[in-house]
């Protein structure tokens, strides 16, 4: 969330798409309904079906699972035929005015696809802005360039009509333009809209592209930055947001610094390639800063070493290959990767063609779970999956944790508020909690390498690792996480003096003292800091996340004193958007802050930079300065633009291509069987025109309900949740279940092209489904949940032996919304 | 103490049941073993062990889709049917604060309360032959915290304050949304309101009286039995009588949905 | 009468936090409250289920937790919860729960209690052998890469901060590069 849940209240329009907040983030609806009570503001919410979040909504409009950016592009270009715009934001705080590569070529020109395509990959250098002898963007503030962004926006939507896009989405023109109306009416600068989404809108073949027209939309309407604005990812798990902040994915270190290729040998390499440069004074380039980060996580892992031999210990990745989340179990099914450790995760329910997963899980030769309960990933090997234990050879450890409320630490929210929780007894059993076991881990990890050698060992052998009062001795060693907190923040470990440009005072730091803001953090070794973003979140007298006072200085629900908010304690992100060149909010009545002349302060909010207004522009990430609705760091095209679900029983009549056409397909080697087995069966897909796809007619859409949580791995055992949803269950339309013979509450079974034994669950015949009718013909869909499996006090059909291995190019999410299947009496 | 009301206003619930597991929660009941029969709501209905629960609705007026989720619990009724007919001294309280009572240390599980309630709520379990209700959490009301389910929900749908306070709320609620207060009997007091949606009656919903009053039978058995039941022919029997008197009175509706 | 939200103490101003750090926990019985948590220990926590991150206070009385509800100081919930947060008190005390370390061998059709000492040492071995056998200094160009693509590790969405960035710590100081969540999917 660029903004955070309190701020919800201050909104003026709330668009709810791609996410269901009433079932999935039902608390946010106490903000939903304070903005709609206080000021009146109109809820908005689009989903394939009349959700819990629908049930109360001002404003509802169904579209077809998948066809988001059909639906965002006519509001884009309602908002440019009506000139809804923001016209001062847009021109000043936006790349609208920056003129593009003259040879770039879009979708208009090159029938759905953006210059440079070769193959299944952009060579993206059009996609560039023209520079002056400075090096600065070139301008052109009228707006009336062709080739500026602005222009070429204007004629990449001009396509996008609502016409147009009722027939693809399948939505009503009276609902779509209803919608299109309530929620550009946020343009005017004194009001705001904010968009509440979540996996609905990410879990695509082009789900970044879905999140980067609501930024385009945000950006137009001058929405960001704002209170009651933002682009807001409501966060499907309790620190989601932490783990990425610390780096749990492949592409990433902690705090977002971009993870060290293979071609990129030495620090001083990696710093070049990543630090961009910028040659705008009035942009602070916050990521000219890499250097400074990347040094100090050096020195928080491997103290000892000088900075390019720490840097030399980090494992590289290859130029352009992908270690996610589907690659790994496609390496698993191949063989390629032997052992493998599942924290808190359940893929064999969780994961896309989740019965290819179990298969892929059989070749591992060990695997170490570490949860609450008993999983169906830790189980895969049980009679209850289908197989037989005996053919399966995989070592299996389950370690029992520790729950939430039997250990202490901090966990982020989805507004990136660092919030502390205490222990409150001790954990169950011989359960401990996951610091713990990694303790365990590395400290006998260490002394096996120190007696036996081993393979490099040296990363290992000098990792820094000091966050116990009982020495390295497994056997006594307990872990503080206060200690690990401290290093995540960073302190100083030599004597420093270090000059505050603001303060204009020289500021003396000695060993062991905590760095009080990433401002200060050095590139030269004499900081230490685990995660740059959570710097200042640790003084050398308190721990901010503890913070538990709930006054709220300036009535605006910003409450600074209540836990920590990454980054130093902003609550708004891009916060410089919310006022004018002078300083003054455009909202009065909910200001983020303001500039007082008389004390030349900043007031309200942490200012995204400092300096006087208008000295720096307001996205301060952005190398220039300016939010982008040009985006040339996106896989798949800097603006987005409509294909089709890989599994879709629709043209794309935008253009000829059907899918997007940057996106690995494992269905394509599936095919041709220029694959292993496992993978061959697992990832066949139901694509359009294909000889698969007439016995797969109906839409399947896979989704979480209020009362069960991911793969139910956390809610199947409680007996009041179970009590509640004790079955799994599909929706269907009274339509289809007419057409069908299907009976609420009869067993059905769900097929798809990669599991033709389907699934067995139950109908709730319902009203809240409808046929869509697309051009002309009738498009029936169904919708399950994704939390049953086969452990637990209740279970059930798993959806995720239905969705398809397939994912977005950008962040390899895979396409769990919009899938095809067969659904028959059971 | 003052006398309190529990508002529901249906138009604000998201059906999230925070508060059926909230009051299962504070009340200390288990979960029951239930299964899908065709809709979200579940269990199927009030019981021994679920004091609260939420009943969905699907209706289509005019095209128009509403899906309904109804906070379903004791209506802490003013003057209680269940209470005038419980023949147990201590059974069934109406306290000061309006809240309905129920102590299973002295039920004797006749069940002349189950059969006595305008709204069908109290529910006995055969097994302990005791009945149970929600209490309006008189344990917390009293030490000035508010309901289990009232603090659990997050929409502002349930709010507890005093009596007149609440009425007020209520009624300019209904007038804002064009809905109407449930039940709207100055007849017949409850200290629990709803305000329903625009477009949407009582009689549209599961399990409602939209004319809730005192049973016939309660009064007659109130006035004429009752004093000399616990003297002469013994409380047990003296339920079973009011039983049989009260075989009609259930006016509760029954609407049964497809879907939800 | 006018009903507070909260009718106790309240449990860590911004001071008592400030007192708290390092050291013990805010932490203090409750007055004037209900008999069923009458003298427990308040613990303030954070729901462990979606990204809102709403405050519940455990209520624990003998090293058990009694109760469990909404946290009425908390900004965001106010004292709100949904089902989940409101059925946190179920995991606390669930019969369910994993509380031995459980080992299942190849081949065999169920698992066995085990100590941690032997399920870590048999970890580690397998850990180190996978590693060392599997590690690559150099890539198919020749260049240093020092990487082990023989192991993967998932998850971290459940863990607090402080875990997940050892977790990745470790991770990456084994040489891993097949480190990923749920944020991924």
């Amino acid at each position: 969330m660029t903004n955070h849940w309190n701020d919800v209240q201050h909104a003026d329009a709330i668009l709810i798409m791609g996410s269901n907040p009433a079932e999935n983030h039902p608390i946010s609806f106490k903000w939903v309904n304070e903005a709609r009570s206080k000021r009146g503001a109109k809820l908005i919410v689009v989903d394939p079906r009349f959700t819990r979040s629908a049930a109360t909504a001002d404003i509802y409009a169904r579209l077809r699972p998948g066809t988001d950016i059909a639906f965002l592009g006519a509001m884009i270009s309602y908002a440019i035929d009506k000139n809804r715009i923001n016209e001062e934001y847009v021109r000043n705080y936006t790349d609208a005015a920056y003129l593009v590569n003259p040879d770039f070529q879009g979708p208009v020109d090159l029938d759905g696809a953006f210059s440079g395509l070769t193959g299944a990959k952009y060579d993206k250098a059009t996609w560039s802005y023209q520079m002056d002898e400075n090096g600065i963007p070139k301008m052109d503030p009228t707006l009336q360039d062709p080739m500026c962004v602005f222009q070429l926006l204007k004629k990449h939507y001009a396509r996008y009509t609502l016409k147009k896009a009722s027939e693809i989405t399948g939505c009503d023109v009276k609902a779509l333009e209803a919608v299109c109306d309530a929620y550009t009416s946020t343009f005017k600068p004194e009001l705001s809209g904010t968009i509440m989404y979540a996996m609905g809108t990410t879990q695509h073949t082009y789900g970044s592209q879905n999140v980067r027209a609501f930024a385009v939309i945000q950006l137009l309407l001058g929405n960001i930055g704002v209170a009651g604005g933002g682009i807001n990812a409501l966060r499907g798990e309790s620190n989601v947001q932490g783990s990425t902040d610390h780096g749990a994915l492949f592409h990433i270190l902690t705090g977002y610094l971009k993870y060290p290729k293979a071609n990129q040998p030495t620090l001083a390499v990696y710093n070049e390639q990543n630090t961009p440069k910028n040659n705008d004074p009035k942009s602070l380039n916050w990521w000219g800063n890499t250097p400074k980060y990347m040094a100090s996580l050096m020195k928080a892992w491997w103290r000892d070493a000088d900075l390019e031999t720490a840097y030399g210990y980090l494992p590289k990745v290859d130029d352009g290959k992908n270690y996610s989340y589907l690659p790994i179990f496609s390496a698993m099914a191949n063989g390629d990767v032997k052992g493998m450790f599942a924290w808190g995760m359940n893929p064999a329910v969780g994961a896309p063609s989740s019965k290819m997963i179990r298969r892929a899980l059989a070749q591992l030769d060990w695997m170490v779970c570490i949860d609450l309960w008993e999983t169906e990933t830790s189980a895969f090997w049980q009679k209850e999956a289908g197989v037989d234990p005996a053919s399966i050879k995989t070592e299996v450890f389950l370690l029992p944790a520790a729950s939430s409320v039997e250990k202490e630490g901090s966990i982020s929210n989805s507004g990136r508020w660092c919030q502390w929780r205490y222990k409150a007894i001790d954990p169950v059993g011989h359960a401990e909690d996951d610091l713990w076991i990694i303790n365990q881990i590395v400290t006998r990890t260490k002394a096996l390498y120190a007696k036996e050698g081993g393979a490099f060992p040296d990363p290992i052998a000098n990792l820094t690792w000091n966050y116990s009062k009982g020495g390295m001795d497994p056997r006594i060693n307990s872990p503080q996480p206060r200690e690990v907190a401290k290093e995540i923040n960073g302190y100083f470990i030599v004597e420093k003096e270090i000059e505050d440009k603001v303060k204009k005072e020289i500021k003396k730091f000695k060993p062991g003292d905590m760095v009080p803001s990433f401002a200060m953090l050095q590139d030269d070794g004499s900081t230490v800091c685990g995660c740059w973003v959570y710097c200042g979140s640790v003084s050398d007298t308190e721990n901010k996340m503890m913070k538990r006072d709930p006054a709220d200085p300036t009535g605006l629900g910003v409450f600074p004193n209540w836990s920590w908010s990454w980054p130093v304690n902003r609550r708004i992100v891009y916060n410089r958007a919310s006022v004018n060149a002078e300083g003054k909010p455009y909202a009065k009545d909910k200001p983020v802050l303001w500039w007082s002349g008389l004390k030349k302060v900043w007031v309200g909010d942490i200012p995204d930079g400092n300096g006087d207004p208008d000295a720096i522009l307001p996205f301060i990430m952005v190398p220039h300065g300016r939010g982008m609705l040009f985006a040339a760091g996106m896989s798949d095209g800097p603006f987005p633009e409509h294909y089709e679900p890989l599994e879709s029983a629709v043209r794309n009549t935008f253009s000829s291509k059907q899918v997007s056409p940057v996106i690995m397909r494992w269905d394509e080697k599936a095919k041709e069987k220029t694959c292993n087995p496992i993978i061959a069966e697992g990832c066949i897909a139901a694509t359009f025109g294909s000889e698969e796809i007439k016995d797969f007619p109906i839409i399947c859409s896979t989704y979480r309900v209020v009362e069960h949580w991911q793969t139910g791995q956390m809610t199947r055992w409680l007996p009041w949740l179970a009590e509640m949803v004790p079955n799994q269950f599909m929706e269907i339309s009274e339509e289809l279940a007419k057409e069908k013979g299907i009976v609420n509450g009869q067993k059905v079974r769900i097929t798809s092209a990669r599991n033709v034994e389907g699934i067995e669950v139950q109908a709730m015949v319902t009203k809240r489904l409808k046929p869509f009718t697309i051009q002309g013909k009738t498009h029936h869909m169904v919708g399950i949940t994704w939390h049953f499996g086969y452990k637990g006090l209740v279970t059930g059909g798993n959806a995720n032996d239905l969705t398809p291995f397939i994912g977005d190019p950008n962040t390899m999410i895979p396409e769990y919304k919009a899938f095809l299947v067969n659904v028959e009496k059971a | 103490m003052a006398e309190f009301i529990k508002l529901i206003d249906v138009t604000k619930c998201t059906g999230c049941r925070g508060c059926q597991v909230a009051c299962k929660q504070w009340n200390g009941l288990p979960a029951e073993q239930t299964r899908f029969f065709g809709s979200l709501q579940n269990p199927k209905d009030l019981s021994y062990d679920t004091w609260t629960l939420i009943r969905f609705d699907e209706l289509e007026k005019d095209g128009q889709l509403k899906w309904v989720m109804r906070h379903d619990a004791c209506m802490h009724c003013d003057w209680p049917a269940c209470a005038k007919a419980c023949p147990s001294p201590g059974a069934l309280t109406k306290t000061e604060e309006g809240a309905v009572v129920h102590n299973t240390k002295y039920c004797i599980g006749c069940k002349a309360c189950i059969a006595a309630c305008p709204f069908d709520i109290p529910r006995n379990n055969p097994e302990l032959e005791k009945m149970a209700k929600c209490t309006l959490c008189y344990d917390r009301i009293t030490e000035g915290k508010q309901p289990a389910c009232v603090t659990a929900c997050p929409t502002g749908c349930l709010t507890f304050g005093t009596k007149d306070e609440m009425i007020e709320k209520a009624h300019k609620r209904a007038e804002k949304v064009g809905g109407t207060v449930y039940p709207n009997n100055p007849k017949y007091e409850t200290h629990v309101l709803y305000v329903l949606p625009a477009g949407v009656g009582a009689s549209d919903l599961q399990h409602t009286n939209p004319n809730p009053s005192m049973p016939l039978s309660v009064l007659l058995w109130k006035n004429l039995f009752k004093p000399f039941t616990l003297i002469g022919i013994g409380a047990v029997a003296g339920g079973a009588f009011l039983h049989y008197l009260t075989k009609g009175p259930h006016k509760v509706h029954e609407k049964k949905e497809g879907g939800e | 009468m006018d009903i507070t939200r909260r009718g106790f103490l309240k449990i860590a101003g911004g001071t008592l936090a400030a007192a708290g750090f390092g050291t013990g926990v805010g932490i203090k019985p409750a007055f004037a409250m209900p008999r069923k948590i009458q003298y427990a220990q308040e613990v303030p926590t954070i729901c462990p289920y979606c990204g809102v991150g709403c405050g519940i206070i455990a209520h624990v009385r003998n090293g058990k937790v009694i109760n469990t509800e909404g946290d009425p100081d908390h900004p965001i919930s106010k004292g709100a919860l949904c089902p989940k947060g409101g059925s946190l008190y179920q995991i606390a005390n669930n019969d369910k729960r994993n509380k031995k370390v459980l080992y299942r061998a190849p081949g065999a059709d169920a698992w066995k209690e085990v100590e941690w000492d032997w399920a870590l040492e048999k970890i580690t071995a397998n850990l180190k052998k996978t590693r060392d056998e599997g590690f690559k200094l150099t890539n198919a160009n020749g260049e240093v890469v020092n990487r082990c693509e023989s192991i993967a590790a998932i998850g971290g969405a459940a863990l607090d901060n402080e875990e997940v960035y050892a977790l990745t710590k470790m991770n990456r100081a084994l040489g891993l590069v097949y480190v990923e969540h749920q944020a991924r999917i």
